[in-house]
């Protein structure tokens, strides 16, 4: 198995990074093209970027800025926001994507998933899940699905996602740990990795999570001092996890 | 140096362009006059056969290997060099290497995440398939991680998503190539 992953999450709106609190009162914490260099720079496995708005505001991703960070990369970069189809997918494939994730327009049409994969390869489809309760919200979690997250990411797997990342919405920004629970059901249902997300407030809610998952998203824990990176790695180490020594 | 990436509607292109860029290495069109032609690969292999054949670098790149001039794959790019992959109910490579790819079997996948390269340091994969070949000169994990035949490279991981051991692997690859 690859070694467990770190993974900051960019989750953008007008252009800014924005980080709340189970995904309400957004604040600012800083510039995108900036804080994806600077975590590159401090050794992440791989960086998220995600279009928090696109889906609500009826766009597509913004192309442009996804572009100008891919440039200052040297390590995977996943997008999300507003993917509706394979030709959004290309395009920011094309602007320096190495995955594109999608949430809302794969669950309004789940065969989306079938025909990115069928184009780009498994390996960058990324369903991304936001859960409350064990039930799947879409629209940036304004929105009830009824589905049961654990069944949803199986479906999403055997229509073609190569990864699955699980968001917390109970768990986002609390600074109280990850969902063990709920990522540990859906890591037990899919053969896909599965990236854990929402919770982090130290090294070992992070080491517990990587019991569970493949990898760890981190954003409120990194953004107001992204060589945090750097310290939460060799703690982790020090708790036994087995991370990339960068 | 100059570098030419095959665009075949099948490549993380962008990212290999910057990755060379960052090395001083120029970007041009001509891949069967360039110092180096790459072949990346992110996507499926039936539709990169197609896309490789509708754009001519199928016959560039064996007229490339024929006369000994430098090709690097990457990935799914290492996978269409060879006879055939498994992947799509069986598609033909270009055959420039013997050998197949083959489904990944055990853990999970995709096999997504950085793994040690036979103690390089640990590079970036992202792959459902891999090669069995008598040409491979690395492995990561028990899998063909590095092919190597005449004026053929290959990488299983991605090099241009690898950080500075990304880096360091293709300044060195320039530097044997120039």
């Amino acid at each position: 198995m690859p070694l467990p992953r770190l993974i900051p999450c960019l989750d953008v709106a007008g252009g800014r990074v924005v980080k709340g609190v189970r995904f309400q009162g957004l604040r600012d914490v800083g510039d995108p093209v900036e804080l994806g260099a600077a975590y590159s720079d401090a050794g992440a496995d791989e960086l998220v970027f995600l279009d928090v708005k696109a889906t609500l505001d009826g766009r597509r991703t913004l192309v442009e800025l996804v572009r100008r960070i891919a440039e200052r990369l040297a390590i995977p970069f996943t997008v999300g926001g507003g993917v509706r189809g394979v030709g959004d997918a290309e395009e920011l494939l094309a602007a320096g994507a190495d995955k594109v994730a999608v949430n809302s327009a794969a669950l309004e049409r789940p065969e989306l998933l079938t025909e990115l994969a069928e184009r780009l390869g498994s390996q960058a489809v990324v369903v991304a899940i936001d859960a409350e309760g064990g039930l799947v919200r879409s629209r940036a979690g304004t929105a009830p699905t009824g589905r049961e997250a654990v069944a949803w990411a199986r479906e999403a797997e055997s229509r073609g996602a190569g990864e699955v990342l699980l968001t917390s919405i109970d768990a986002d920004g609390t600074r109280n740990g990850y969902d063990l629970s709920l990522t540990g059901a859906v890591a037990g249902a899919v053969d896909v990795p599965v990236i854990a997300s929402g919770g982090a407030g130290g090294a070992r809610h992070v080491a517990d999570a990587l019991e569970v998952a493949q990898a760890a998203l981190l954003a409120s824990i990194l953004h107001e001092d992204p060589e945090r990176l750097v310290s939460l790695r060799a703690e982790l180490r020090d708790l036994g996890v087995a991370v990339r020594w960068s | 140096m100059n570098v030419a990436i095959c665009e075949y509607g099948a490549g993380n292109v962008r990212s290999v362009e910057l990755a060379f860029r960052r090395l001083g290495a120029e970007r041009v069109d001509d891949v069967r006059g360039a110092d180096l032609a790459v072949l990346p690969g992110v996507g499926s292999a039936r539709a990169a056969m197609e896309g490789l054949r509708a754009s001519g670098h199928d016959e560039a790149l064996r007229e490339r290997f024929a006369a000994g001039r430098p090709i690097l794959g990457i990935c799914l790019g290492l996978q269409l060099a060879l006879e055939e992959t498994e992947e799509d109910g069986g598609v033909a490579g270009l055959g420039l290497l013997p050998g197949r790819a083959v489904r990944l079997r055990g853990g999970r996948i995709p096999r997504i995440g950085w793994a040690e390269v036979d103690g390089r340091g640990a590079f970036y994969f992202a792959h459902s398939y891999a090669a069995e070949t008598p040409c491979a000169t690395a492995w990561s994990e028990g899998i063909v991680a590095e092919v190597r035949d005449g004026a053929f490279l290959g990488c299983q991981f991605h090099p241009e998503k690898s950080g500075p051991a990304g880096s360091r692997y293709l300044e060195a690859l320039c530097l044997s190539r120039v």
